[in-house]
């Protein structure tokens, strides 16, 4: 099964995008914890993308898909025009340096890889897609 | 959406959070911080009983304090989070840089004692 959803570049957002996500995967019986962890990977990656890639234009839009095939991992998409930010190639600082240098930021993706098993990029008809890929049981 | 309430206890300021703080929100949380150590509060309790959600931002604005309030004495002791948020936390072993409290009782005796 297949779920989709476009969202305009703004902050405010990012509550119909963890509504959306949560939604879906409660269709499908995933366990409360594991729906929690999906839910705030998928925020972490929206507002990267918003703020870092589109500055919070709310008029420019992308589309998130969630593709639940049986038997295979859950597959989150994120489709997108704007310049691709691959989190695999961010080096995440150290712990203790972000608490020394009172940065707030570098935990997002520090988060999306602990919670998720891959994330891969791909070119697809000129759109950017960034595929977070999760193995889990679900109905 | 969050909405931050305060209220003074034996010299403890106690902020409670309510709602979600995500990108949209966490001003608000860093805001209310600055203003309990703007009004010279030494002891700080954050109750987590009505937050229900919390992202890296949120969590960005209490590693940013961490440094802070050790050099000024500061204490700040976070309790009563709910699962999903604590696994949050735990996630990235904030856990172990943050003080966390079971409940408020023993959140006033560990920010008491500390």
């Amino acid at each position: 099964m297949n779920y989709k959803q476009k969202v305009g570049c703004n902050i405010e957002n990012l509550k119909g995008v963890r509504d959306f996500i949560r939604n879906a995967l409660k269709d499908h019986d995933v366990p409360d914890l594991q729906i929690s962890e999906l839910v705030l990977a998928l925020d972490e990656m929206c507002s990267n993308l918003m703020i870092h890639s589109h500055q919070c234009n709310p008029e420019e839009l992308f589309e998130i898909h969630i593709i639940l095939k049986k038997g295979e991992p859950v597959i989150f998409e994120i489709i997108d025009d704007g310049n691709t930010f691959d989190i695999n190639q961010f080096a995440e600082p150290d712990l203790g340096n972000l608490v020394h240098e009172k940065r707030k930021g570098g935990l997002g993706i520090r988060l999306v890889k602990s919670i998720m098993d891959k994330i891969e990029y791909q070119n697809r008809s000129g759109k950017n897609v960034c595929r977070l890929i999760k193995k889990i049981h679900f109905k | 959406m969050i909405h931050i309430k305060r209220l003074q206890e034996d010299g403890v300021d106690v902020i409670a959070l309510i709602g979600e703080i995500d990108a949209s929100s966490s001003i608000e949380l860093d805001l209310a911080i600055a203003k309990s150590v703007g009004e010279g509060f030494r002891k700080i309790l954050i109750d987590c009983n009505s937050l229900e959600y919390i992202s890296s931002a949120g969590l960005g604005v209490f590693m940013s304090y961490i440094e802070e309030f050790k050099d000024q004495n500061i204490r700040m002791v976070l309790y009563g989070m709910n699962d999903k948020v604590s696994n949050t936390f735990e996630i990235l072993g904030l856990n172990e840089l943050l003080k966390i409290g079971k409940d408020k009782t023993q959140a006033k005796s560990m920010v008491n004692e500390l």
